[in-house]
């Protein structure tokens, strides 16, 4: 492996006053590009591993390297400035404008005025909020899931290599929540930046982490790989209980529809111009029950029944107007979870995938989504947990 | 979205109702004040004075009381800021956590003592002119509040902020000019209103060590038993104390950071 973009050695914390150590000499590499997720149960030492990172806490023992630097004992201001953090409370500057804000790093690395304000509406406009509106806005002014977005926008402002974050969406309402999570990733699709990121949310280190370490009490390591080993090969019976109920559902959330095989000729298409009587014959060659309507675009529309057919004035109306509406219609880049929901709110079991312009791709049922969960069991020692070594 | 609308239209009510309060308070106090003085001018003109009222009532003595009312009141509240808000600022560093009850149980006593008895002894024991003494004096009582609101100010400021401006690699002088003293402003600012009104409405208690003020006037009004005296000195003291006031109000307004 490459140089390791932060790499932590024997790192530990001891609070005077307090028996054991806080964080007790963690050994961890996060490698560059990569989002690395802390997660464990409260008071486990996530912060204060974190902290230690950039220095809010002084470690006790141990080194800290930064692509290979040993950063144990350089002067932290300077330290800090090359790594953006986005603290659980936000901590926006009450008193400052969102730009004025947005432009604290930049401000103390000596940016002229051009140049910073070229920079905050770039990432006003990347974090999703319009710079005429907002950048002369209190943070009072905003609603909680906007000052999460300043938050981030000021932690990437000199474009750091390193990002360190706090539950960043923490204080946010699950769909907000979600749609930050969402927009994170797009972003981070362009910056690729080396991503610290702590939660105590599982569901939220699966989605959002290449890399999780599954820390316990005293911030010991219990396990630190990819989501699906994880989920594949938990490490310990921690690991199993920390991962809890559902795994199999989590794990339908790491594969993704294009990942599964797509049924093509399942069911019978018709294009939209078609006449009632090429549809019927359509139908009888299938021996299906339903065929799917596709319009100009080869948008999925409808799904219309032979019953829809025999009931029409055949061969001369318009077929837009017989059968349901397709209504499970899932992106290729679905998660099979997202897909199977679908399908369990769709009367015939059946989900509709679509391409990235919309164009019908193919069906998947449930069979296909039971097979893709057998695969999963299989490639996992099925209920038989390895004990913790130690 | 409409409960965060309702919420901002609130919030602009609030304000614009703050605002006419504050627009009623700017001038109506004064002239509030002016017609006072006015009142009593009229009156003490209706009136026949005798030659001991015409010798302690007259434009020349009351301008001369005012202006060393107002100058001890300045020098006092200077005196103060320069020693609590320094002070107040060591004492909410980490380093100070110990030491801090301390200091502000000191300052608790000195307020704690009659303002008259810590004059005479500042006099007495320390120096012998009477407006200097005043002006000490006055800034010992006046530091509790100052001290109060530097620290209460700063300790109210949310860590995360703190935390935040320290993390994007603020040091720690920047992280308190930049962000900490703003942020504490408001509060400081209470106390040294306070101050500036405490030690302006006190300052009368020079006269007794011969450092003039409207004090000066009431007592002479006293001695030689002229109540029309002690009643103009006492006017003209409250005045200047709700003079101050009304400055202090307008200071905080314009100091107050925007956006808290
Ligand atoms: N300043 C401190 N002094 C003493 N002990 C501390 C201090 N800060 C943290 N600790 C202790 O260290 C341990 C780890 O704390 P830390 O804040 O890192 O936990 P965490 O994993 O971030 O928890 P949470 O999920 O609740 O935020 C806890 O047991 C905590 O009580
Ligand atoms: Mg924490």
């Amino acid at each position: 492996m490459s140089e390791p973009m932060i790499r932590l050695d024997k790192l530990t914390k001891r609070y005077p006053g307090h028996d054991g150590a806080a964080v007790d000499a963690i050994d961890l590499a996060m490698p560059k590009g990569e989002i690395v997720i802390l997660v464990g149960p409260s008071g486990c030492g996530k912060t204060t591993t974190l902290e230690m990172i950039n220095r809010l806490i002084e470690p006790t023992s141990g080194r800290i390297f930064l692509e290979g630097e040993d950063v144990t004992h350089v002067d932290p201001d300077q330290l800090r400035r090359r790594m953006g953090y986005v603290i659980q409370q936000i901590g926006l500057f009450p008193h400052q404008t969102i730009a004025q804000n947005i432009a604290t790093v930049p401000r103390m690395l000596g940016w002229d005025a051009k140049r910073t304000n070229a920079r905050v509406d770039e990432l006003l406009h990347m974090v999703g909020l319009d710079p005429s509106r907002y950048r002369d806005r209190y943070p009072k002014e905003m609603s909680g899931g906007q000052r999460q977005r300043v938050g981030v926008a000021r932690a990437m402002a000199a474009d750091p290599p390193v990002m360190l974050m706090d539950e960043p969406f923490g204080a946010t309402d699950p769909i907000t929540r979600e749609r930050l999570q969402n927009e994170f990733l797009r972003i981070q699709e362009d910056i690729g930046k080396t991503i610290v990121f702590v939660t105590h949310d599982i569901d939220e280190a699966i989605k959002m982490g290449d890399r999780i370490a599954i820390l316990d009490v005293g911030s010991r390591v219990a396990q630190y790989d990819t989501p699906e080993a994880i989920l594949s090969h938990p490490a310990s019976a921690f690991v199993e209980q920390f991962l809890g109920a559902g795994i199999l559902l989590k794990r339908l959330n790491l594969s993704r529809v294009e990942d599964v095989e797509v049924a093509t000729g399942e069911w019978p298409t018709i294009d939209r111009g078609s006449t009632g009587e090429q549809a019927r014959a359509q139908l009888r060659k299938s021996g299906r029950s339903h065929l799917l309507l596709l319009d100009d675009q080869r948008r999925p529309a409808r799904w219309i029944g032979a019953a829809d057919l025999e009931r029409s004035d055949a061969g001369t109306g318009d077929l837009s107007g017989l059968g349901t509406e397709v209504q499970a219609c899932v992106d290729l880049r679905a998660t099979l979870n997202g897909a199977l929901q679908e399908m369990l709110l769709n009367a015939n079991g059946v989900a509709v995938v679509v391409d990235r312009e919309g164009a019908y791709a193919g069906t998947l049922d449930l069979d296909t989504i039971i097979a893709a969960i057998r695969r999963m069991r299989a490639a996992s020692p099925d209920g038989d947990v390895p004990l913790d070594p130690a | 979205m409409t409960a965060l609308a309702l919420d901002l239209d609130e919030a602009v009510v609030g304000r614009r109702q703050r605002t006419l309060l504050r627009r009623a308070r700017f001038v109506g106090v004064p002239l509030a004040v002016a017609l006072a003085c006015l009142a009593m001018y009229l009156y003490v003109q209706s009136q026949d004075l005798d030659n001991i009222e015409r010798r302690i009532i007259t434009f020349a003595n009351i301008r001369r009381a005012a202006g060393e009312q107002i100058e001890i009141a300045l020098w006092a509240t200077a005196l103060t800021l320069v020693i609590a808000v320094p002070l107040g600022i060591a004492l909410t560093r980490p380093w100070a956590r110990r030491i801090a009850p301390i200091v502000i149980a000191v300052a608790n006593i000195g307020q704690g003592i009659p303002a008259i008895g810590l004059l005479f002894f500042v006099y007495i024991q320390l120096v012998r002119s009477g407006s200097t003494a005043t002006v000490l004096g006055m800034a010992i009582y006046a530091i509790l509040p100052v001290l109060r609101g530097t620290m209460v100010g700063l300790q109210q400021v949310d860590r995360g902020v703190v935390k935040a401006a320290r993390g994007m690699g603020m040091g720690k002088g920047e992280v308190l000019v930049r962000v900490e003293m703003p942020l504490a402003v408001p509060i400081l600012l209470t106390g040294v209103r306070t101050a500036l009104v405490l030690t302006v409405a006190t300052a009368v208690l020079a006269a007794f060590i011969g450092g003039g003020t409207f004090g000066s006037l009431i007592i002479s009004g006293q001695a030689q038993g002229r109540p029309l005296a002690v009643a103009v000195g006492s006017l003209g003291a409250a005045s200047l104390a709700i003079l101050a006031d009304w400055v202090g109000g307008i200071v905080e307004d314009l100091l107050r950071p925007k956006g808290l």
